[in-house]
């Protein structure tokens, strides 16, 4: 018998029950937000369902919180949609025994940081929410997808979801990246490589000297950045590393079960003969730090390149959809994307908010100044990370360098808050997704490293930040 | 869900690659606690200028394409946020099924909770369907039972899709009452499970 993959192992773990070409799989951790799961409950509701396992479910409010005022409360919060999500949740979560970290609390942020850094996140672990970027949690060898309301749903009352299986994708990334080059620029590389759509179907195994190189904070940026490949989950099989990060967080397994628990967490990794229906190797010895200039995230360009020219594409539907892109973009053919002058700045998200991100970008604002007219915020990812940061006087370098300095929250990633951009300004932002009308209708996104943010926001164009290390 | 079987119904053409979520429904859109009116925000930054006014020239503003049942989109339909208010929006709208070469995995899965239907045809027949769909008789057939969708001029096309979604999708079952029965193979995981890797019980 073949070798198994990682994603085969913990899928082989999980399967309740197989029917036709669809397994009912098991889910370890559901986690849940105020935007994606009232009709969820208001389904179960309907149908006289129970959770199954609320001990198994933990709630954030993280989507449209607003990022300053949150000691206030809920009842605080000026528009009154987004307030009567937040209390929509907190009733339901009340009703059904479901631990919240409601707005204001130390440990509330947006659902990705908040997992890891309570240890609910392990490895081996099933983990859904809805939201696309759980596949953040694959950065712990735990199999860690999106999943829409019904789903949600679906999970609530049963404890599985029903699904069929993935192929194996492995994209090996080998070799040192160059200074100035980080985990988000590797991720941006693998999309601009495979496409947007590239990973459709798949499950990728991240693996090479480079992604063991990372820390479980770079982890996350590049397991993140999944779902823009098109693929549902990103794992990375747990190693030192990751046992290291989990040690002692609230909810990681204490003495006596933490040697059991490491003992299995071992085990997941894929065996050498395992089959991949599909390889991708990367040489992070070549990657530049990358940017985005289109409205998609395969529109990735190392920043000393140019905007691309239409005219150098194969098929008219291509032609049509880069010179729409830059359009959209206020960019021309050919265009140095270093000359693009940014308004805002973002520093933030699921994707780039930990205090890692924060620490890297700090490095590059200290001594310097933003760069007049520009606005730059800094969104740390929970109310933990800011108390870190503010420990080590990273917010006091931020405030110096005029950048402002917020509460946690998904903030200027989606702009469901009052965080947004107005229309034909442009944003370097960590986060996640550059799509038109993303930040705020009109807004033009250019997707970057916090490191790279930060020089941008010091520059007042997109800049290398190379130059500032 | 309401169980489809058959749809005959006007085709709007959207030759777009990459339609994201985000775009499906914007953002300002999924401060709801309810599945229904979505329809009012469905593309609306392609729908509606910056006043709120309709833009003419979009398709689904045309005349011709009022009351439209059938999307007819690039490759790689519905990228981007698992918002399943995106399939939402479309359903209230009154699309009830979506044509493309390919679909992005979250919002694929969510259609099918909705009884949306995602057909995946090839490249050339996706264009040949979307010329007709340009023209004055736009009004295709889909029919579910058959795996075949049949354009204005008679051309018939056959498409895959996994038989136990089309039996749930033909006969709109609900997959949660349909889980709840493996209920006793769920309590035997279960148990299993807390002996086997007790630190997850009570975390």
């Amino acid at each position: 018998m073949p070798g198994k993959t990682l994603y085969d192992k913990i899928w082989d773990a999980h399967v309740v029950d197989q029917l036709d070409g669809e397994a009912i799989l098991y889910i370890d951790l559901h986690l849940i937000h105020e935007v994606t799961s009232p009709q969820a409950f208001a389904g179960l509701r309907t149908h006289g369902r129970k959770v199954r396992r609320p001990d198994l479910t933990l709630a954030v409010a993280d989507h449209n919180v607003p990022t300053e005022g949150q000691a206030l409360g809920v009842a605080k919060v000026a528009d009154e949609e987004a307030r009567l999500q937040l209390e929509t949740l907190a009733r339901n979560v009340k009703d059904n025994g479901i631990e919240f970290f409601p707005m204001g609390d130390v440990r509330n942020g947006i659902v990705h940081v908040v997992g890891p850094e309570q240890g609910r996140t392990q490895p081996g672990m099933t983990i859904v929410c809805g939201d696309s970027h759980t596949s953040t949690h694959g950065a712990f060898g735990a199999l860690a997808h999106g999943i829409g309301t019904s789903e949600v749903e679906h999970v609530l009352a049963t404890q599985t979801l029903r699904q069929t299986k993935a192929k194996n994708l492995r994209v090996t990334i080998e070799g040192e990246p160059a200074p100035g080059v980080g985990a988000k620029d590797l991720a941006l590389a693998v999309i601009g490589e495979i496409g947007t759509a590239g990973g459709t179907g798949y499950v990728i195994e991240y693996a090479g000297s480079a992604v063991r190189a990372l820390s479980m904070e770079g982890r996350m940026t590049l397991c993140n950045l999944t779902i823009e490949a098109g693929a549902r989950a990103g794992l990375v099989a747990p190693d030192e590393t990751t046992f290291e990060y989990l040690k002692g967080r609230p909810s990681t397994p204490k003495a006596g079960g933490w040697e059991m628990a490491h003992a299995y967490w071992k085990s997941l990794f894929s065996d050498p003969d395992a089959h991949f229906d599909r390889e991708v190797v990367i040489d992070a010895a070549k990657i530049a730090p990358l940017v985005t200039w289109g409205t998609s995230p395969e529109d990735v360009v190392p920043v000393t390149g140019k905007a691309p020219d239409p005219a150098a594409f194969a098929t008219p539907d291509k032609r049509a959809a880069v010179a729409r892109a830059l359009d959209y973009m206020g960019l021309t053919a050919g265009q140095p994307i270093s000359e693009a002058k940014v308004d805002v700045v973002f520093i933030g998200s699921c994707t780039n908010s930990r205090i890692e991100d924060l620490r890297a970008a700090a490095k590059i604002a200290e001594g310097r100044h933003v760069a007049s007219g520009v606005r730059a915020m800094v969104v740390p990812g929970s109310g933990l990370v800011r108390d870190q940061a503010e420990a080590e006087g990273l917010d006091a370098i931020f405030t110096a360098a005029g950048f402002e300095w917020r509460e946690p929250g998904c903030s200027m990633c989606l702009a469901m808050n009052p965080d947004r951009l107005e229309p034909g300004q442009r944003c370097a932002s960590t986060s996640n997704r550059n799509f038109e009308g993303r930040q705020g209708r009109g807004g033009r996104t250019h997707l970057m490293s916090p490191s790279m943010a930060a020089a941008a926001a010091i520059a007042g164009h997109i800049a290398d930040v190379r130059e500032y290390l | 869900m309401e169980a489809f079987v058959r749809l005959d119904a006007k085709a709007a053409p959207l030759p777009l690659a990459n339609i994201d979520t985000d775009q499906i429904i914007p953002k300002q859109f999924l401060k709801t606690v309810e599945r229904e009116g979505l329809g009012k925000g469905l593309f609306y930054d392609l729908r509606f200028d910056e006043q709120g006014r309709e833009k003419p020239d979009f398709v689904l503003n045309r005349p011709e394409y009022k009351g439209v049942g059938v999307i007819i989109a690039g490759d790689n339909f519905g990228c981007g946020s698992s918002r399943e208010h995106a399939p939402w929006a479309l359903m209230d709208f009154g699309v009830k099924c979506v044509i493309s070469t390919s679909f992005a995995d979250i919002f694929y899965n969510n259609c099918f909770q909705n009884g949306l239907l995602p057909v995946v045809l090839k490249a050339d027949e996706v264009e040949t369907l979307m010329a007709e769909a340009k023209g004055g008789n736009h009004v295709m057939t889909i029919d579910l039972a058959a795996q075949s969708v049949t354009s204005p001029s008679g051309k018939a096309f056959h498409f895959e899709i996994d038989p136990i979604r089309k039996t749930k999708m033909l006969n709109g079952l609900d997959s949660i009452g349909e889980t709840l029965q493996a209920g006793p193979a769920i309590d035997v995981f279960e148990t299993k499970r807390a002996l086997a890797l007790p630190w997850l019980e009570g975390a």
